[in-house]
């Protein structure tokens, strides 16, 4: 919850919100994205933010889909949350901004999400750094 | 501070020989991070988010562009807009994307400090620098009512426009006139697209535009180049879709459920506010997916139709509190009709100046625009 939304929900208004008849379709697009996995091992990725959406229908979709095992943070650019829901291999993905600021919301329907696994750039440069930060603690071991 | 703030002379070293990928690894930026901006950016261009992995490799070999942004007949709403920009910040956009080398509200430098930086950009970055317009320009008594420097808007956009490799009109007043121009237009203001032909426009409008739209805007075109634009030169990734079609609202307008008055018992149910003078049937902008405020809502959600800002001539037409059925042209129906006719002597394309599709929606323009000229 940011600031402002926190804000806002503090004023006590209700408003009828009729529903955009979008929230069913978009659980059967993660199911076929999930049967698609399970059968060929396509990953899909849904942008929350790309349909209309009536007040508390995202928060309807992420109610059904539920909480599963696994609950990731990401410390990149503001912090973003990775959570396995209910259904494994359906992922609920949320880029923050530093100050905290929804930014954007996916589903990724994957064994792993992307931004999960160590990118491959980074290994190269990761062994690199572990074997010289070897040396010198060897080093400084020997200079005792 | 970098040497790429925008501040006088130091902006004259500013390092485009770095692409970008090199210069977030540099400072240390991860490539989880890198990806999650990609994403975040993908989300925000309203492209798909399979293009991550395309966005990633452009921008990684992209270079900084120089960008010289004017403001001329405006009131900074404009860039108020833009400095609450959440996806990129227009920190971040300044000191990762673009180097913003002129900027008269934002940058530190002042007097001739400022013009000489302006300057000094043009001439160093002549031919590729992007120029960003916020405000229109007036044309009556030679351009004496508005100034920079002792210099006339319209001088000033001459000039810089002939070294740009592409301008972005920025707001409803650069790309068509706005507010300056609403009758009975006493400075004669015209958009940049009536004074220069021979550059690539992007208009980008509102009043004011979108914050992420804005700096979406700039970001495509450091990523993919010129967007592909619609009839009206918006870029269809932002301008494509209607705000009716996308409202949440607009089950009730199938249901006939209306609101009659701001306090019945409709506005308080959230009913459609088509009879209270929404425009979003015939307005074409982000508001009702992107929304404002870092997501938070935008007018309709928050209980006030659309006034139509990012469309041409949206000062004059009738009344923001008017239902579109009652409009100038009197009843829907009406409206169908003028199209029909706005159609067959093509009208449209002629009066709006644009090659090809001018739309049914360029064409319903066209017609409002005669009864416009009628009127006077």
């Amino acid at each position: 919850m940011t600031h402002a939304q926190t804000a806002l929900s503090g004023i006590p208004v209700f408003t009828e919100a009729a529903p955009t008849g979008n929230v069913s379709p978009l659980l059967h697009e993660i199911g076929h994205a999930l049967t698609r996995l399970a059968a060929t091992g396509e990953p899909t990725v849904i942008d929350l933010r790309g349909i209309p959406m009536a007040p508390g229908e995202e928060d309807r979709i992420v109610g059904f889909l539920g909480r599963g095992e696994i609950e990731a943070r990401l410390d990149a650019l503001g912090p973003s949350e990775i959570v396995e829901t209910a259904y494994p291999g359906v992922w609920l993905v949320t880029h923050f901004n530093e100050a905290d600021e929804v930014m954007a919301k996916f589903v990724e329907v994957a064994t792993v999400p992307t931004l999960l696994a160590t990118p491959e750039d980074d290994l190269h440069d990761s062994a690199l750094r572990l074997s010289e930060a070897l040396d010198r603690a060897l080093s400084n071991e020997q200079g005792n | 501070m970098s040497n790429d703030d925008i501040n006088g002379k130091s902006t004259a070293t500013v390092s485009t020989d770095m692409t970008l990928g090199e210069q977030m690894r540099a400072r240390g930026v991860s490539r989880r991070s890198f990806l999650k901006y990609c994403a975040a950016m993908a989300s925000m261009m309203a492209l798909s988010p399979s293009m991550v992995p395309r966005i990633a490799a452009a921008l990684e070999k992209a270079r900084k562009p120089s960008v010289i942004w004017l403001s001329f007949q405006e009131c900074t709403g404009c860039t108020e807009s833009l400095t609450r920009s959440h996806t990129p910040t227009v920190e971040g956009l300044i000191f990762d994307s673009i180097s913003l080398d002129y900027h008269h509200t934002l940058q530190a430098a002042s007097g001739f400090g400022a013009e000489e930086a302006r300057e000094e950009a043009m001439k160093a970055h002549y031919g590729k620098y992007l120029l960003v317009v916020d405000g229109s320009i007036p044309m009556k008594d030679d351009g004496v009512y508005s100034t920079i420097a002792g210099i006339t808007n319209l001088a000033m956009l001459k000039e810089a426009a002939a070294g740009a490799a592409a301008i972005v009109s920025v707001g409803t007043c650069a790309a068509y006139g706005g507010l300056p121009m609403a009758n009975p237009n006493p400075t004669g203001a015209v958009a940049v697209s009536d004074i220069i032909k021979d550059k690539p426009i992007i208009n980008v409008p509102g009043c004011p535009p979108i914050p992420v739209v804005i700096t979406g805007v700039l970001a495509h075109f450091l990523t993919f180049g010129l967007p592909e634009l619609d009839d009206l030169g918006r870029p269809t990734a932002f301008y494509g879709q209607n705000i009716h079609d996308r409202c949440y609202r607009r089950p009730f307008y199938e249901r006939g459920q209306f609101a009659e008055t701001f306090d019945d018992e409709g506005a308080k149910k959230g009913w459609c506010l088509y009879k209270l003078g929404c425009k979003g049937p015939v307005t074409y902008n982000a508001c009702a997916t992107t929304k404002w405020n870092q997501g938070t809502s935008f007018p309709i959600e928050s209980g006030h139709g659309c006034i139509g800002c990012s469309e041409p001539k949206f000062w004059d037409q009738g009344g923001f509190y008017r239902a579109l059925s009652e409009g100038k042209l009197g009843t829907v129906e009406g409206l169908a009709a003028a199209a029909g006719i706005g159609a067959a002597i093509g009208i449209g394309s002629a009066l709006l100046g644009r090659s090809g599709q001018a739309g049914p929606q360029a064409e319903i323009k066209a017609k409002l625009d005669k009864d416009l000229e009628a009127q006077k």
